[in-house]
């Protein structure tokens, strides 16, 4: 489903990412790990062309993209992102926020839109809200409002960013519960997050990055227990 | 009690016959703003490519405006420009002003569309909106929005700025006042009506400005 390789990005001479080299197949769920800056939110972001790695490939769906493909917009389309802030646009309501990329982007028309948008809400809980602005909602709402608008779109694959670290502890349950759900529906998915219950029940594999690498990966519960490399096992240490 | 030199009876008699000045007054402001909110919006948002042949031009016109005196920037527009174009007093007036506030809107609008989160333009992205689109439909209303309380002082500013008008013989308040005063030989009553009118105007734009700003909350409100 996703494919990258040799992938390498800096930021002024700030080396971020150093070739690396990951795929995620169909129906995968694979768990990232890491230190604060080791480059996970980065390569989630080259994934999605929020921002374009300098050196490198990325093959979305075996097609593979990058800053002069054309029509990149429609590519990002196909990959739904969840942000750890939420990032739901304030002047729309709940509603307006999951229909905005179906009226905008897939051109349905608001009935369609608005149908589909119903069919949303309830799958993440939320069709009591359909008519609130965001800033009524608590963290854990907000986040499955978000996870809703992405999901929209139908993408091929989710890729989520510390989806409930900026999350009351009381809250991050329910947002789980929804990617738990996907991932049972069989969504390809990538989720950057140290909610080591949520990797060993659902993820198929976990990677660990370091200083812009991916020093080790595996099966979740095999790379718990069992890390292989120095720097996984302090890691791994320090985050219980 | 003192005998003044001053008969304050006169600005209840004068006062209504202010108001032809005045709508020309509304007139000068009102179109002007206008047309410094299209060029402001255009600058404004040309400033901020990241093309030089675009930022360039913007930058120039912003630093020029700002720099230099509104009176001066309207001679020039009315006698300056004589032997290329001769452009009617009032019409000198509206574009004068407008081109001044455009400069004025331009940083406002800038201003408030880099105070938008990226994340709600990375949002945007990432369900595949076009830049355009995002621009439009997420940065542009909340930028709108957080520009209002600026846009409102501006406006007031625009108003009173209107008096300079005066310069190039537009018969708005302030000229009307000079002139009606002199005739009369009541210079400060008369300067007082303008002055009433102009309190009354910024007053109720200010009130309006009041408004909007209430009005465009209503999404942060919580429960
Ligand atoms: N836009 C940026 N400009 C400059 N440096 C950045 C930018 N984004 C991230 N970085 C730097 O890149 C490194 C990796 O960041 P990030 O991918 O956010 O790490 P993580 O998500 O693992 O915490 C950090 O050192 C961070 O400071
Ligand atoms: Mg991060």
């Amino acid at each position: 489903m996703i494919k990258v390789r040799g992938l390498h990005k800096w930021f002024g001479d700030l080396h971020v990412l150093k070739d690396v080299n990951m795929e995620v197949s169909e129906r995968e769920v694979v768990v990232v790990i890491g230190a604060s800056g080791s480059g996970k939110s980065t390569l989630l972001r080259c994934i999605n062309f929020l921002e374009y790695a300098q050196k490198g490939q990325i093959f979305i769906d075996g097609v593979e993209a990058n800053a002069k493909t054309k029509n990149l917009h429609m590519i990002r389309a196909e990959v739904g992102m969840v942000f750890q802030h939420f990032n739901l646009f304030p002047h729309r309501t709940v509603m307006g926020n999951v229909i905005e990329g179906l009226t905008q982007v897939k051109k349905l028309s608001t009935e369609k839109a608005l149908s589909q948008g119903e069919d949303l809400l309830k799958k993440v809980g939320l069709s009591d809200k359909a008519d609130v602005y965001p800033a009524m909602l608590s963290g854990g709402q907000k986040q499955r409002v978000a996870i809703a608008r992405a999901l929209a779109m139908k993408p091929k694959i989710m890729l989520f960013d510390e989806p409930t670290s900026a999350l009351d502890p009381e809250l991050v349950g329910e947002v789980l519960q929804v990617m738990k759900n996907l991932a049972l529906e069989g969504m390809t998915m990538m989720v950057v997050s140290h909610e080591m219950g949520f990797a060993r029940e659902v993820g198929d594999r976990m990677i660990y990055m370091d200083e812009g690498r991916i020093v080790e990966e595996g099966e979740p519960k095999e790379l718990y227990n069992n890390p292989q490399h120095e720097r996984t096992k302090t890691f791994l240490r320090q985050i219980l | 009690m003192i005998d003044l030199p001053w008969d304050f009876t006169a600005i209840p008699r004068f006062f209504p016959g202010f108001y032809v000045a005045a709508l020309l007054t509304l007139q000068i402001t009102f179109f002007g703003i206008l047309v410094g909110l299209v060029l402001g919006l255009t600058t404004g948002l040309m400033r901020l490519s990241k093309n030089n042949l675009i930022n360039t031009p913007a930058k120039a016109y912003i630093w020029a405006i700002r720099g230099t005196p509104l009176l001066l920037q309207l001679m020039i527009i009315y006698y300056g420009l004589i032997d290329l174009v001769s452009i009617d007093r009032m019409p000198a007036a509206i574009i004068g002003l407008g081109v001044h506030n455009g400069a004025y809107i331009a940083e406002i609008f800038r201003g408030a569309i880099q105070s938008v989160e990226r994340g709600q333009r990375e949002a945007a992205m990432s369900l595949g909106m076009t830049g355009a689109q995002t621009m439009r439909r997420i940065v542009l209303p909340q930028a709108f929005k957080r520009s209002v309380p600026a846009l409102g002082n501006q406006f007031i500013i625009a108003l009173k700025d209107s008096s300079l008008a005066s310069a190039i013989a537009v018969r708005e308040l302030l000229l009307r006042a000079r002139q009606l005063g002199a005739s009369t030989m009541m210079m400060l009553e008369m300067l007082m009506i303008v002055g009433f009118y102009y309190l009354m105007m910024t007053s109720i734009l200010t009130l309006l400005v009041g408004r909007v700003e209430k009005r465009l909350q209503v999404s942060d409100y919580r429960e």
